[in-house]
This record gives C-alpha cells, structure tokens and sequence, in this order.
C-alpha cells in the first residue's frame, strides 16, 4: 500500500507501522511455533532410552532451529519508509513495505554466534564430574534472560503486540510480572547452587535467624507488587516493576542459602523446573506456542525430578526447600562417638576376594565423582569380567549431585549401560552377592533408615548391602559420616572389611594386585 | 490468541509432559536436565522479538543480552547433551 504522507511534527510520534506485528496473526507462523512445540516434546519422549536418546536431541534442534527462524522471518529488522520520510520532515511518497534493516540483523547474527561460541566451548571442554554445576550455571542463564525479555517487553510493548490503546493491558503486565519473578528466583538461586556445587561457596547450609519469616514475607510482597504492578497506570509502573525484579533475585538467594550439599539434586531439579515456568509465563506474554509447551514441559520435567529425588530421601518437598538438613546432625552424632570395633583391610585382600567371588555389585555415590574414580573402577571391573566373575552397578537415585549424575559418570568410563541398575531393581540381588562393593557412598547403604526411627534418614529407601556375603567399603577414613551425619553399622558389621583410603588410589591398587 | 486457548495449550501440555517425563529411563536424567535447559532457551523468541525493533534502544539492547545468554544455553546445552548421550553405549559383543 502506498500512500501520501502529510509529514506534519505529529508524524513523528505516530506509532510505527511495524510496532503492531508482535501477535502473529499469520496462522503459518502459529503452525511453525506449534511444530517447533510439536518437536521438543518428541525430543523429550526419544530419552526414554538410551537408544532413542540421540535422535530425540536432534528433534530438540530442529525444533528450536524452527522457532529462531521463524521469528527472525517474522520479525526480521526493518523500518518503513514512511518512519525515514517522516523523520526527515520532507513531503513525498513513501511505503508500507518494509525495508530491511541488515546492520540490526548483523548484530542479532553476531549476538547468536556469541553465544555459539561461548556454549560450544564450555560443553566441549567440561568435566563430566563437573556436569551439576554446569547444568545450575545454564539455569541461571536461563532466568537471566527471562528477566531481560520480560524487561524489554515491558519497555517496547508495542513490539511485542501487548498494547491495549495506549498502555500494556492488565492479563500481559500479570504474566509479565511473573515471568521477570521467576526468571529472577531462578536466577539467583541458581547462582547460589552453582557456587555450592562447585565448592566457590561452602556446602554446608547457612541459617539466618527467622528465614522463614523473611522468605514468606518476601514472596507475598512479590504477589503484592504484581498485582500492584498490573492495576498501575501507565505512568507509575516503573517503581513498581523495579522493586518486584529486586525482591525476586533477593528471595532467590534466601531460598537457596540454607540448602546443603546433599540436597542439591532437589534443588537443581526445582530450579529446572522454575526455568521451565519463566519460558511458560513470557509465552503467555507473547501468545507464542513453541514458548508455552516448552515451558510446560520443562516445567512438569524439573517438578517430576524434584519429586523422585525427595521420595528417594523419604522427605517432603517442603522440608528440603525448609533447608537446614545436616546443619544440626553434629549434635545426635555425639552419643553414638564411642570407638566401636571394625575390620580395615588393605588393597591386596581385596584383590583376593573379589577374584574368588562369583558376583559383585558395585555402589557408587558422590566420593567417586570427587575422587574421579569411574575410570579405575571400570577397568577393574574388566578385570574381573574376564576372570568370570559377574559385576553389576547398583545406582540410588539420590546418588551424586543430580539426578542421573553417576549413570552418565560411569557412561563417561564406557560401562555398558545394560550393568547399570535402578535401588528398586537390584536391592533382591544383594542376598545372592558374594561382595558388595561401595565406593563413595554411605547413607545410601545405612541399614539405620530401615530400623533407627530416630534417624533423620528413617524411612528412606536404601541398598540391603547387609544381606551381602561380603561388604568392601571404601572410604577416606573412620572419622567423617555421610551428609546425613549419622553413623553407620555397615562399618562395624562382622563381613564389611574397610578400605581406608582415597577412592581412585584405592581401586587402582585393587588393580595392580588382581593383575 | 486468547487467553482461554493459550491456557487450554498450557494444560495440556503439562500434561504431555507429564506422561513424557515418567517415561524418561532415569539414567537418563541428568542428559533430561541438560536438554530441557536447552529447549527452555526458546524465550530467545522474545529477545530476537525486542531485537529487531529498533524503535526503543534500552529494549533492544536488553533483547541482544538476552541472546547472547539464550545462545549459550541453547548451543552449549544440546552440545553438552549430544556429548553425554554418546557415551551411553551398549556392551560390546564378544
């Protein structure tokens, strides 16, 4: 369409005529955001085994591939010549048609390739023992850039297609307002999980006096300044927002702070979730598909981790986001401190029993991932393979950091993942295993959460290593107990022989004597 | 799109992922993790969105941010995926 511009003053300030293309009225462009949604939950379903899982990852490209090309289509840079012309204050003839913008495209590419660059090279180059806090590190990511959408929808509204009249309408300043919230918890959170996971901040929980009461108070001023925020006129939104984005990073390091080491697959299963609600809130906002199913879906995803990681530890959701376990476990630890009686053997007997034994289940947790172990004790396991002895790989599934974190440590050490067992799976082998082999776990096999009502892990699912002919227990030394910070009887039973030393050192000289 | 239909695809796709995510074997899970970080990375929408349009600077220097930060997730996070998936192997036969 063409037509004449009276280019008065007021031209100027009219609205532009692409500020209103943020809805996507084309319905070609809902179809490619409801594919590219289509694609990521195929992505997801292809993990359902390992099998699958690598073309379910490549679903999971080509469906972000659709949602980034169609909105660089849909919204490529550009300004039509009426903006030019009326800024010029000339009278002419000028266009609807937009003219393409490429320095703005150029520094969209180059923002991209950025981040190409960066991502690229940190997957390549990170340890796979590493993978928790890297996984806490793109979460944080992935709130900040929540926040920075929500923020630059609420200062372009009309690029984003949100305006009612004049000002953004009630519904999208609600969305808006929870997308920056949660973006900021998450990001803030996962900033404090990072720098837990990767030992930049201390492990052990950090209790402020009266938390509770300060994070509940936080959280309902944040429903109350949406809300505020949504009912505001145009004019007085701005304080409004601010403090709602300043409240949020604060209740996301409040939340975090008092959480432990050990509890940090639920943690960073929450904050996966979380990211997952963020992308769902800004696709209300954008009345985008692709957004809003992804959203849904990782928000489902990082909630169903959370609750598996909380059954496997017999607790409550609410408790672990309470925070504080672990912190007051040197008090109950006291009593218990008398010297009991155990049997530490060395490297060579080791090597002897597990020679003679017929079958081995090996139960790895975190001391592994932090001595890197994975590679020795697959190497010993080959060993014993070839000497005839059945070896299999007992995993709980709140072993390590994060959910899955030892399956893809022993993945790493190419240990083929059909000897890889679930607790519910392999927990009646135990009784026809000639040794039970653990090597950086400890309350995991605690026979106290199946008796000591008393135990602050009563009740939690654990390995019946006790019904084992034979225990090998491999562990720095006598004085230091699991997370939980309770003793455990596996130590001083009469078939458990300690191995007292570094987990890697251990089984490499397991190694050299089964040689 | 309305707000009812944008609801009624929330819902449903909460559960879809639901079902999808009880099905994930958990050895699986902590590639589950990297891949969904990488897919939630799709609010690069909105950045490239606020980006594009030139007519407010803060906005669109927020939205370039917002890319770059979203480009880490989405590159580094499949390539992290593809990387950990590849070890999964089955054993060998003799």
């Amino acid at each position: 369409m063409v037509r004449l511009l009276l280019a008065a003053p007021f031209a100027v300030l009219a609205t532009p005529a692409h500020a209103a293309s943020g809805e996507a009225v084309n319905p070609w462009v809902a179809l490619a955001y409801l594919v590219s949604g289509v694609f990521f939950i195929l992505a997801l379903r292809g993990l359902s085994s390992p099998a699958t899982s690598r073309t379910g990852n490549r679903f999971g490209m080509i469906g972000m591939l659709i949602a980034v090309v169609t909105t660089l289509v849909t919204h490529f840079p550009g300004r039509s010549s009426c903006d030019d012309l009326a800024a010029s204050g000339r009278f002419g003839f000028c266009s609807d048609v937009l003219v393409p913008d490429w320095a703005s495209m150029t520094e969209i590419l180059i923002a991209i390739a950025i981040g190409a660059v960066i991502g690229i090279t940190i997957a390549r180059r990170i340890a796979m023992t590493a993978m928790p806090e890297l996984v806490a590190a793109f979460h944080s990511l992935v709130g900040l850039a929540a926040v920075l959408v929500g923020w630059a929808a609420y200062l372009n509204p009309g690029a984003f297609g949100l305006l009612v009249g004049d000002s953004i309408g009630a519904v999208s300043k609600v969305e808006m307002g929870l997308g920056i919230a949660i973006g900021a918890i998450t990001f803030s959170g996962s900033v404090i999980a990072f720098a837990k996971l990767s030992g930049r901040m201390s492990g052990s929980p950090i209790l402020l006096p009266a938390r509770h009461v300060i994070n509940l108070g936080t959280l309902a001023a944040i429903i109350v300044l949406t809300a505020l925020f949504a009912m505001a006129g145009p004019t007085e939104t701005m304080p409004l927002i601010i403090a709602l984005t300043v409240l949020a990073f604060l209740i996301g390091f409040l939340l975090i702070i008092p959480i432990g080491g050990a509890d940090m697959p639920v943690v960073v299963s929450m904050l996966n979730s979380y990211s997952g609600w963020a992308a769902a809130a800004m696709g209300f906002t954008l009345g985008n598909t692709a957004m809003i199913i992804t959203g849904a879906l990782v928000g489902s995803s990082g909630a169903i981790l959370s609750y598996i990681m909380c059954r496997a530890m017999n607790r409550s959701f609410i408790s672990v986001i309470a925070g504080g376990f672990g912190a007051d476990a040197g008090a109950g630890g006291g009593e218990a401190k008398e010297q009991r009686p155990y049997k530490q053997g060395s490297a060579a007997d080791a090597a002897f029993m597990l020679e003679q034994a017929e079958k081995v289940i090996i139960i790895p947790g975190y001391g592994m991932a932090v001595a890197q172990a994975q590679h020795a004790l697959r190497e010993m396991a080959d060993i014993l393979e070839e000497k005839g002895v059945e070896v299999k790989y007992a995993i709980h599934p709140v072993a390590g950091r994060m959910p899955g974190h030892m399956n893809v440590l022993l993945a790493e050490a190419q240990v083929p993942y059909e000897n890889v067992f679930e607790l519910e799976d392999i927990n009646s082998e135990f009784a026809q295993a000639d040794v039970a082999f653990i090597i950086g776990a400890n309350d995991v096999v605690n026979p106290a959460a199946k008796t000591d009502k008393s135990s602050p892990i009563y009740g939690m699912p654990v390995f019946d290593v006790d019904k084992a002919k034979q225990v090998f227990f491999i562990k720095r030394s006598m004085g230091g107990v699991g997370y939980a910070g309770v003793d455990n009887d596996v130590f001083y039973m009469d078939q458990t022989m300690m191995l007292l030393s570094d987990a890697k050192k251990m089984v490499e000289e397991i190694v050299k004597a089964l040689d | 799109m309305d707000f009812i239909s944008i609801l009624s695809i929330f819902v449903l796709a909460c559960f879809v992922g639901y079902y999808v995510v009880w099905s994930v074997t958990p050895a699986l899970h902590t590639p589950l993790m990297a891949v969904t970080n990488a897919i939630s990375s799709v609010i690069i929408v909105g950045a490239l969105i606020a980006a594009a349009a030139a007519d407010v600077p803060g906005a669109k220097w927020l939205g370039l941010l917002g890319i770059v930060l979203a480009s880490v997730n989405i590159f580094g996070g499949f390539a992290v995926t593809a990387r950990m998936l590849a070890m999964y192997k089955k054993k060998e036969k003799k």
